[in-house]
């Protein structure tokens, strides 16, 4: 058996939805899933890990408790539980805590790691990631005692796999600190981060404002939508660089992403070209946008926007 | 105070990657320094501002051409640069244990600055291969940097525009993020100062490198296909709103 390890990433004490894709990647024949929870919990998501193919439950904690945030003391807890267990392959989501956590591990194994990989060959030791900001997709080979590998979210389904899961704690010995935490501040008005969201709705320099965001917001209510910006929205000054898709933004993949305003950059590519469909919205028929997205309109998005809206809420209300 | 800056010469973002066999790609583009390090220069400008006595040393690995990279690192105020030149592909180990040993022959760091991120590889990681081989702590997308009695502290980006702020001794590595600062554009006068600077060469083969026990190497390169299916929908505003939708659910079934 060999054995897989997957940190499992939680908000508001439930498994982010975007970790049973990850999960589902890392399944296969003769492979035991080990789940590592750091929240201090780990019954509460037994069944649900189990329902994706996580037979071990690992509670992460130190003689203390729970472990706080802190990226330094984490990545050791983690080798810890690598060596100890005898766990010689990681998975993840990506990201902002991974890309903090998974370099320090493989830092600290001296062993390769591949962040934001479109997918992995586990039997070859292979794994498949962009490279020249979504230009290209290089394939890597790792050579190695240990692999860490972050999935990028949503690019591979979630699929149900029956199983049972037992759940285990583990106590870490922590070493001192080398670098402390004095704050952590996740902004209460963000939903879902960006990266994870399944459908996203963009506004670029049309938007003309801040106030003008509102018509996207209003939209994305009603499917569920999370909001973000091209990088001159941002710069602007109309919404927060956290809103920012791109190549010095934020990658997404979501199922849906529509695009408003926005004329469709290699920068701006980069950060969605992975998505599953795109839709334009432009006022301009030659946008690039409108060669590179699955359904265009072209049209005012300051009235296209407020029509899908109104559309889409008379079916909500109809079902 | 020696502070040391970490730049890596990228293609531009904007050029077209052509493709040569099974892993290569026409290097006859426009080279850049790397965007992030552009905010880890700017950085050690700013702290540099504040201690007469501090030196800003820009160290590169790269090809020979890698050199303008530099070039621009020393426009924007560096006092000099340090070039290990290979031919060869190199992996974060490698880079990591160049850095180290290019820095160590020429000074003790006090602090070293570097991107989040490279925009061509986009590894995440070479700064924490750094941290480690160095033994001195990391910190990743970092907003904001302020130094005082040898403590540094830094605001991190976490996700949907959360933040972290963390405490760390000196000698430590700070990898830009965006929001750092923003980057001075060079003037020619600094462009024309920057050409008398000098740059210390070295072949990483003289470097006598430990070799990695563990390695990564890229062995297929292809074109991320777009493969849309570019359907504009015709129709008045209202008519086109409801063929998107039955598209969007009956079609692409993603709402
Ligand atoms: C190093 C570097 C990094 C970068 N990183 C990023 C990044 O991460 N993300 C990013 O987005 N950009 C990034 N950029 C910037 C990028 O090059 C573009 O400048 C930017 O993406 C353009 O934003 P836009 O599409 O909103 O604006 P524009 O290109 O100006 O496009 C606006 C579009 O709106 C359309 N339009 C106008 N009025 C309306 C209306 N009423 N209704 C509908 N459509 C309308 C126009 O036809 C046009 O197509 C980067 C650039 C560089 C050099
Ligand atoms: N060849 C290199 N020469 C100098 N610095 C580098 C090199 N490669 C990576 N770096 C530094 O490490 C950061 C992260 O790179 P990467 O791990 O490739 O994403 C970059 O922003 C640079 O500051």
């Amino acid at each position: 058996m060999q054995k897989i390890g997957i940190l499992i990433e939680t908000r508001d004490q439930r498994v982010k939805p975007a970790m049973y894709g990850v999960i589902t990647a890392a399944r296969g024949p003769e492979r035991e899933l080990y789940g590592l929870v750091f929240d201090g919990r780990g019954r509460e998501y037994k069944d649900n890990l189990a329902a994706y193919g996580i037979s071990r439950v690992v509670a992460v904690q130190s003689e203390n408790g729970m472990i706080a945030w802190n990226p330094d003391t984490w990545a050791q807890a983690i080798v810890q539980v690598m060596e100890q267990l005898e766990i010689n392959i990681l998975f993840g989501l990506t990201s902002a805590w991974t890309k903090d956590i998974f370099p320090r591990v493989a830092a600290m194994l001296d062993v390769p790691l591949v962040l934001d990989c479109l997918r992995v060959d586990i039997d070859n030791l292979t794994a498949e990631k962009s490279r020249f900001s979504g230009k290209t997709i290089a394939t890597y080979k790792l050579h190695g005692s240990h692999f860490l590998f972050a999935v990028r979210p949503n690019v591979i389904e979630a699929r149900q796999a029956a199983g049972t899961a037992q759940v285990d704690a583990f106590t870490v010995r922590l070493d001192h600190e080398r670098m402390t935490v004095e704050a952590v501040e996740q902004d209460p008005a963000a939903r879902v981060d960006l990266s994870e969201a399944e459908i996203i709705i963009s506004g670029g320099r049309a938007m003309g404002n801040s106030d003008n965001f509102q018509i996207l917001q209003q939209c994305a209510e009603i499917i569920d939508a999370a909001v973000g910006a091209s990088r001159v929205a941002v710069e602007a000054g109309w919404v927060p660089h956290s809103m920012q898709v791109g190549q010095t933004g934020t990658t997404v993949s979501p199922k849906l992403y529509i695009a408003c305003g926005i004329s469709g950059s290699v920068q701006h590519f980069a950060g969605m070209k992975t998505s599953e469909v795109i839709v334009a919205i432009n006022t301009d028929s030659g946008a690039n946008i409108m060669q590179s997205c699955d359904y265009g309109i072209v049209g005012d998005l300051f009235e296209i926007v407020p029509l899908l809206t109104g559309q889409l809420k008379a079916i909500k209300n109809n079902e | 105070m020696k502070i040391y800056v970490c730049v890596k010469s990228v293609p531009d973002s904007a050029a077209t990657i052509r493709i040569v066999g099974r892993n290569q790609f026409d290097e006859h583009i426009t080279f850049i320094i790397n965007p992030y390090d552009e905010h880890a220069i700017e950085e050690a400008m700013r702290l540099r501002a504040t201690n007469e006595k501090a030196e800003v040393i820009a160290v590169c690995v790269g090809r020979a051409e890698a050199a303008g990279s530099l070039q621009s690192a020393l426009a924007m105020g560096a006092d000099r640069g340090i070039h290990v030149t290979t031919d060869d592909a190199v992996d974060s180990f490698i880079t990591a244990l160049a850095l180290k040993a290019a820095i160590l022959a020429d000074g003790q760091p006090d602090i070293i600055f570097t991107g989040k991120q490279s925009i061509d590889a986009e590894g995440f990681q070479t700064m924490f291969r750094l941290g480690a081989v160095l033994g001195v702590p990391v910190a990743t997308n970092v907003t904001a940097f302020a130094l005082q009695d040898g403590i540094a502290t830094v605001d991190c980006e976490m996700e949907a525009g959360g933040r972290a702020v963390f405490r760390m001794p000196l000698p430590c590595i700070i990898a830009a993020g965006k929001a750092l600062n923003n980057p001075r554009y060079p003037t020619l006068p600094d462009i024309m100062k920057a050409r008398k600077k000098p740059i210390q060469t070295l072949a990483l083969a003289s470097l006598d490198l430990p070799t990695p026990s563990a390695g990564m190497e890229v062995i297929g390169l292809r074109p991320a296909v777009e493969d849309r299916r570019r359907h504009i929908i015709a129709g008045t505003g209202e008519q086109a709103v409801a063929e998107l939708i039955r598209l969007l659910r009956e079609e692409a079934r993603v709402l």
